[in-house]
């Protein structure tokens, strides 16, 4: 075996806090070979980019390497001057951002930031240099690059300019790439595009990648060897193939378990209990043991060392010490959790009377321009929507960020009105209503957002803010009889009543998604609009809130409407699928025909986009050419045309009609019979 | 480019009414007109003939709003509004209460010697305390750094007038170096702009410095400046054409909306250094409760005010290309 | 019957007890409420802050005495049995400074100075005149040869003063390392330890050496004063110290009751143009946008002529010198008020714009929460850190603006003590020979360590208070990398 290109010992990186140093990074080693992919795998707050940053010398002020060596091909990183250091950023190890949007410099052209790499480090100018960046523009696929050259990263997409940020990584052909959460902010179609480049240039250059990532998918997709990050250790080391495998550490194991998606359907989740351990303290024995089934005695007194496996694999863990051989065998502390009674398709039959339901329903933002304000034009955002959610159902909303599906779920509650079409509850018309019916009639249906920590007001005690509502509303009784009731709500989502006191900053993301979950229940609803209510959360985190609100629909009978853009999530706990595309639902069904026998080219395509963990489903990823138009100015004929695969002449005419597939399944295609 | 400019100067015609009717208000409302002739002439002893007199010989003697005496058009053109108020539009600023002379006039001599002291003030000043921030930040967290910011907050402590005092007492005074006040029409002017242009920077330079370095700071921590150090550029690099580029945006644009107002010169400066300035000339007038040209100066400087916003406006679509592209 | 007196608020009086009220029940809520009092606790731990506010707090003391305001009985007179007072406004501050409001010389003398800064035509016992400086009335009355005996007797006082100042810190400190050892549940003398050696989280130390660093100088000015005019005496004789102490309340009412005024206005209209937009957001952005259009200093000195002339025509209003002045010094602090708070205004109207997005907001929309109830409950608790921000960053700019404005004539009157005023009287006498530059200094002096002593608590207020700010001023505790660099350069 050839010496490794990276190698890391023994790295401890600090983080000065205002009340003790954070020690983000400890005991970090890793090698990365010629030619690989080493993906390093950890939860939000594991190390994993600070560990990036290290090996970069591009922490923040507060941040410091302490001790540990990061060796380059021989040539030690973290004893080299700072000037020296600059010849090697950029030249021999370039770097990519989660953020492709702030991490480029606003008011230059994209031209100008990748021509400075090339000045600064091989000292091309001029015409040299813009032939250059052409070819490097034209190598990452941007489309008509002369023309982009010259334009600034805000008049680009999301995806371009991640484009144009591999673009400048590349441009001195580095040796070492480390992409710091590459497609975490692009959505599935696009990420599908990236990570395909990233593999396309890897194989074309040969050069190494560091990949951090916090995705399972992404990894399975891209990663040759996986490293798993947990507290500031690296827990486990694998090859691709033994990792998905055969995963060794129990945390791992745990991580497996906790993805939701069809298999686990009919069970609850696996949850890792408590939190991630403050990295501000000593540790003395293993670092997982408080959160561990597997732990015993020896766990929490000592810390294990890494332990290497036969076929290579390494992993820190007591499990594999020879001399714990027999506690392997040993059944885990906490037994799996029991499977609920399935309530999959068929159990419930869908009822001629939905709770809810909206007929063509437009909501349109005016764009104003000028002295007095005129409207020039209009948002489409949400532009003709049907939707039927049954009464003890969830029905999932999917698509990419900003096709309009949190719009929906806001005119659905009555948070913003609707231009057009009719939102029914219960057979009423909600635009009809008076003021006060409607304020009567806002218990019936709540709604969950997205970030745990934009959803609740800091200054308010959890009593407060799970009280507001049914003040509000008048309802709950004496206070006396509230103070009770947030008790039993506060119990029924999974926290202790002793809780009610506090306040939003010392619960963990999880923990505020529960208060959150708490709030919308206290008014007794029969519907909830779940607006991504795990996107912002840790995988083992997402689990507990999923189970959590499976189990409530099944005690309560509550239906969910579930917008998300993850297709996992929507296999796990959706009845039925609406998947939308720039303001319309293009396919609708239940979650077996949508997410098993798509019929949409989009979903086709969404679907075939999603990174998968499961081996052997060598499937086919459909690209989709460019990105979402622009809401304000859809394309004529069908939304989807100039990006889809199969566009035919006639989807340039108009917007095809509904065609019905089953008696459930619905989509709006040419390729399938209109009515 | 052009219906950009012509749609913001239609934007200020509600405001510039607002601050005509405002001064309007003050000037004629809260006091009659009888207060201030009263005034004028000495609380004590004043006859009614006089006040009718002093009302007569400036006009204030016609109905404030509505003329419902005169016919037609008159009924509004006819009186202390339109003729002391409306006019102001016009940039007729009538005369002078206190000594009758023209003040359009005064103020287009005045203009000079203001812009005089207040151009290189601003000019020498913008780039020092730019130079002085980008310093701080490049030493960010280190001593430099923390010496620099106590240096100014010590600076920004000091009120104005006594670097004023200071100055004079010093330079003038003690070391003979320069006169202490006055002025010069011709070249021989530098002798007397040096100590109060001096006296300036000095005055502005804490408050500046320290909020450039913030505006450095925070723009220094954005995660463009990361990459621009991932691509191995040499941090002076980094500083000048990455951080300040951005930092310009804000500080410029900030700076312009003086430009216009620095030919109202400075009241204290103007008056202390003895400058025939509009800020010296406004301090005469309060000293002599010159409400005419007091009121003339208000709607001017709100005038110049908005100006400068304009050009704000105009000069962000300039250095901003998110703004230029929209 | 001497002590018989008869309290009297005046208008500014009132608005500082209402501001001390309101802040003591400010004070009272934050305690109570662990995530409010977190970010003072931040700014109790700051070195620079806690100097900065032990120093203001002594301010703030002579700013009060100062307010309590009185009105001495006049002797009794036999025919009525009615009880009558002196015209004459006084305020506790007066009484404790009697001696020095009293001993008034004719002219200028400098600091220390036993004789009249210039010379006099004096007429001899002989009958013969001669011109020379002739002995002040007070300052070193008691001397019998001031050349010989002054230098030992000034630091006779010297040493009285450091002599009580250091009695009186050492009970200070005593009292206060007793509380803080209370507090702590520690011993007397660990605390006492832990305290001077910095290893507790409040910086006590720096604190008590500030302390003692005021009172010794404090002590031994007012055992110096009592012979001398320390700090000299100005045209018509006054002394300048007591000028200098009767100016810090002036300079405080502008700096806070400014505030207060304006507070209303600007949380209320900002709010509401933010969390209602349409046309009330159009309407309150017109309304500032035009008062802030409208060049501060001449939007003041306008009202401020108006008012001048309505308080002239009607002089019958106020019935002494001290109501009028002090009805002047409010309606500047309201007009102070009314052009500065077109950009609190506006910072919270942009705040409140983003709130207004954030989920929580909307989570009480879906309950149908009524919009003054989210503006209260939601949006007002959470810009409630910008406006104190705001009102500590401000304080000392207002402070620095009344001496411009009494200088541009537009400020406080004229009879009142202020360093505007005093600033405004003392500059041309630098123009002397000799030079009179006392009257400068002291009020430079005085004026520096208030501004800068409240910049410095601001800054303080801020990093605690800003999320912004904080990111940006997190770096402090590295022990860890001195530690790692010895070996290098040491920097």
């Amino acid at each position: 075996m050839n010496a490794p290109l990276l190698r890391v010992e023994d790295l401890r990186t600090w983080i000065a806090g205002n009340d003790c140093d954070v020690r983000a990074v400890d005991g970090v080693s890793l090698d990365i070979q010629r030619g690989e992919t080493f993906a390093l795998l950890g939860e939000s707050g594991s190390g994993k980019s600070i560990t990036a940053l290290s090996i970069m010398r591009l922490l923040p002020d507060a941040g410091a390497i302490v001790s540990g060596r990061v060796m380059l091909d021989g040539l030690e990183l973290t004893a080299l001057p700072e000037r020296q250091m600059r010849d090697v950023r950029g030249r021999r190890i370039a770097m990519i951002f989660q953020e492709p949007g702030a991490s480029l410099n606003p008011v230059m052209t994209v031209g100008d930031q990748v021509r400075e790499v090339l000045d600064r480090h091989l000292g091309v100018r001029g015409e040299a240099a813009d032939r250059r960046v052409l070819e490097l523009f034209e190598a990452v696929g941007i489309p008509d690059p002369s023309r982009r050259l010259g334009e600034f990263p805000f008049q680009l997409s999301g995806g371009l300019k991640q484009r144009v940020m591999i673009a400048c990584a590349l441009a001195c052909e580095p040796e070492l790439l480390v992409a710091d959460e590459p497609t975490t902010a692009l959505d599935v179609t696009i990420q599908a595009q990236v990570l395909e480049l990233l593999r396309e240039i890897q194989l074309r250059t040969g050069m190494s990648m560091l990949l951090i990532t916090h995705d399972l998918g992404v990894v399975s997709e891209t990663a040759h060897r996986v490293a798993v990050m947990y507290a500031g250790e690296i827990v486990e080391t694998a090859s691709r193939e033994a990792f998905f495998e055969r995963p060794a550490h129990p945390y791992t194991n745990k991580l497996f378990a906790s993805i939701p998606g069809s298999r686990s359907r009919a069970e609850r989740l696996a949850v890792i209990r408590g939190t991630v351990p403050p990295l501000t303290r000593d540790f003395v024995g293993c670092r997982f043991a408080d959160r561990c089934d597997h732990a015993w005695d020896r766990c929490r007194t000592t810390a294990p060392s890494m332990h290497r496996l036969p076929d290579g694999q390494t992993v820190r863990c007591h499990l594999y010490a020879p001399e714990c051989v027999e506690m392997r065998g040993r059944p885990a502390a906490v037994a799996q959790p029991e499977a609920v009674p399935a309530i999959g398709a068929g159990t419930l039959q869908p009822s001629n009377h939905p709770l809810l339901e909206t007929q063509n329903l437009k909501i349109h933002f005016p764009i104003r321009r000028g002295l007095f304000k005129r409207v020039v034009g209009q948002v489409k955002a949400v532009d003709g929507v049907s939707l039927a959610i049954p009464a003890g159902r969830t029905v999932a909303l999917v698509g990419e960020s900003g096709c309009g599906k949190t719009t929906v779920g806001k005119g659905i509650v009555q948070l913003l009105p609707a231009n057009d079409g009719v939102v029914r509850f219960d057979g009423v018309d909600l635009a009809n209503l008076d003021p006060a019916a409607l304020r009567q009639r806002r218990r019936d249906f709540q709604i969950i957002f997205q970030d745990p920590f934009a959803s609740l007001n800091p200054r308010m005690r959890v009593s407060e803010i799970v009280e507001e509502g049914m003040t509000a509303l008048g309802i709950g009784g004496s206070p006396v009889e509230r103070g009770a009731r947030i008790d039993e709500l506060l119990a029924q989502v999974g926290l202790s009543p002793d809780m009610r006191y506090r306040y939003p900053h010392e619960f963990s993301g999880g923990q505020r998604q529960r208060i959150a979950i708490a709030r919308a229940l206290a008014v007794d609803p029969r519907l909830i609009v779940c607006d991504e209510p795990t996107s912002a959360l840790d995988v083992s985190v997402q689990a507990q809130i999923l189970n959590l609100l499976k189990d409530l629909q099944e005690r309560l009978g509550l239906a969910y409407l579930f917008i998300t853009h993850n297709i996992s999530v929507v296999e796990y706990l959706a009845h039925e699928v609406a998947v939308m595309y720039l303001g319309r639902i293009v396919e609708y069904g239940t979650t077996a025909e949508v997410l098993r026998a798509p019929k949409h080219p989009y979903t086709q395509a969404l679907l075939s986009a999603v990174p998968s963990i499961e081996r052997g489903t060598q499937r086919e990823v459909i690209r989709l050419q460019g990105d979402l138009p622009s809401p304000a100015a859809p394309p004529p004929g069908c939304h989807f045309e100039p990006r889809c695969p199969r566009a035919m002449p006639e989807c340039k005419a108009a917007y095809p009609g509904e065609s019905v597939v089953s008696t459930t399944q619905r989509v709006r295609c040419f390729l399938y019979p209109q009515k | 480019m052009l219906r950009y400019v012509i749609r913001r100067i239609l934007y200020a015609i509600p405001i510039l009414i607002g601050v005509n009717l405002l001064t309007f208000a003050l000037f004629f409302v809260v006091n009659t007109p009888e207060d201030m002739a009263r005034m004028q002439l000495g609380v004590k002893r004043v006859t009614p003939e006089a006040i009718e007199n002093w009302k007569r010989d400036r006009g204030y003697d016609k109905p404030l709003m509505l003329n419902s005496a005169a016919a037609g058009l008159a009924k509004v053109t006819d009186t202390v509004f339109w003729n002391h108020s409306a006019r102001l539009f016009l940039l007729d600023f009538g005369k002078a209460e206190s000594d009758g002379r023209d003040i359009r006039h005064q103020i287009a001599t005045r203009m000079g010697p203001s812009l005089a002291i207040a151009l290189p003030v601003f000019l020498v000043g913008m780039a020092t305390y730019i130079t002085f921030a980008l310093l701080m930040a490049l030493f960010r967290a280190t001593y430099l750094d923390l010496s620099g910011v106590v240096l100014c907050v010590a600076a920004m402590s000091i009120s104005g007038m006594f670097y004023i005092i200071g100055g004079q007492y010093l330079v003038s005074k003690l070391w003979n170096l320069v006169p202490i006040s006055g002025f010069a029409g011709d070249l021989s002017a530098w002798r007397f702009m040096v100590l109060p242009v001096a006296v300036g920077l000095i005055g502005g330079f804490g408050e500046s410095s320290r909020w450039y370095r913030t505006i450095f700071l925070e723009e220094i921590n954005r995660d463009y400046v990361r990459t621009a150090r991932a691509k191995g550029l040499p941090e002076g690099r980094v500083l000048f054409h990455h951080v300040l580029r951005n930092a310009l945006i804000p500080i410029l644009t900030g700076a312009v909306v003086a430009i216009p107002t620095l030919f109202l010169g400075s009241l204290v400066t103007e008056s202390f250094f003895g400058i025939p300035g509009l800020g010296s000339y406004t301090i005469d007038a309060i000293n002599s409760q010159d409400f005419t040209v007091v009121r003339s100066m208000v709607f001017l400087g709100s005038l110049l005010y908005i100006v400068g916003l304009i050009l704000t406006d105009i000069s962000y679509t300039i250095v901003d290309p998110r703004i230029r592209f929209e | 019957m001497i002590f018989a007196f008869k309290p009297v608020v005046l208008w500014t009086d009132a608005l500082i007890f209402a501001l001390i009220a309101a802040i003591a029940l400010f004070v009272w809520y934050t305690i109570r409420h662990e995530h409010l009092r977190a970010p003072w606790r931040k700014v109790m731990r700051s070195t620079g802050g806690m100097m900065a506010a032990t120093v203001l707090s002594v301010y703030v003391l002579i700013g009060i005495l100062d307010t309590l305001h009185y009105q001495r009985a006049l002797p009794l007179e036999k025919q009525t049995a009615e009880m009558r007072f002196a015209p004459e406004v006084l305020s506790v501050l007066d009484a404790l400074t009697e001696p020095l409001r009293l001993k008034q010389e004719r002219t200028f003398s400098a600091p220390f100075a036993t004789h009249a800064h210039s010379k006099e035509t004096m007429q001899g016992a002989d009958g013969t005149t001669r011109r020379d400086y002739p002995r002040l009335k007070f300052g070193g009355a008691h001397l019998k040869n001031p050349q010989t005996e002054r230098a030992a007797d000034v630091a006779r006082g010297v040493l009285q003063g450091i002599a009580l100042g250091a009695l009186i810190w050492t009970l200070a400190s005593v009292i206060l390392t007793g509380i803080v050892a209370a507090h702590r549940k520690t011993s007397f003398a660990g605390t006492s330890g832990a305290l001077w050696r910095g290893e507790l989280d409040v910086p006590w130390r720096t604190v008590l050496v500030t302390l003692g660093g005021l009172l010794l100088v404090g002590c031994s000015l007012a055992v110096l004063s009592g012979r001398y005019h320390v700090f000299g005496t100005d045209k018509v004789g006054q002394d300048v110290l007591w000028l200098t102490l009767k100016s810090i309340r002036t300079g405080l009412v502008i700096g806070t009751v400014t505030t207060l005024v304006m507070l209303p206005f600007a949380l209320v209209l900002g709010i509401m143009a933010g969390y209602l937009k349409g046309w009330v957001d159009d309407v309150i952005q017109y309304v500032y946008t035009t008062l802030h259009s409208i060049p501060s200093v001449l939007l003041i000195a306008a009202a401020v002529l108006m008012m001048q002339v309505y308080m002239d025509t009607r002089p019958e209003i106020f019935d002494s010198v001290t109501r009028r002045a002090d009805f002047r010094l409010l309606f500047l602090c309201i007009i102070l008020g009314v052009t500065s708070w077109t950009s609190l205004c506006r910072l919270l109207r942009g705040e409140a714009l983003k709130l207004r997005e954030l989920e929580y907001v909307q989570a009480a929309q879906a309950f149908g929460v009524p919009r003054w109830k989210i503006m209260a409950r939601h949006i007002l608790p959470n810009v409630f850190h910008i406006v104190i921000i705001t009102t500590v960053l401000g304080f000392s700019g207002l402070v620095l603006a009344e001496a411009v404005l009494s200088y541009v004539g537009v400020g406080v009157d004229p009879a009142m003590n202020s360093f505007g005023t005093m600033i405004n009287a003392a500059r041309l006498e630098l123009a002397r020979e000799p030079v009179v530059w006392w009257p400068l200094a002291s009020a430079f002096v005085f004026m520096f360590l208030l501004v800068l002593s409240a910049n410095l608590f601001a800054d303080a207020v801020r990093d605690a208070l800003d999320p912004r700010a904080r990111a940006q001023v997190a770096r402090p505790s590295f022990h860890w990398r001195r530690a790692g660099r010895q070996a290098g350069s040491g920097a």
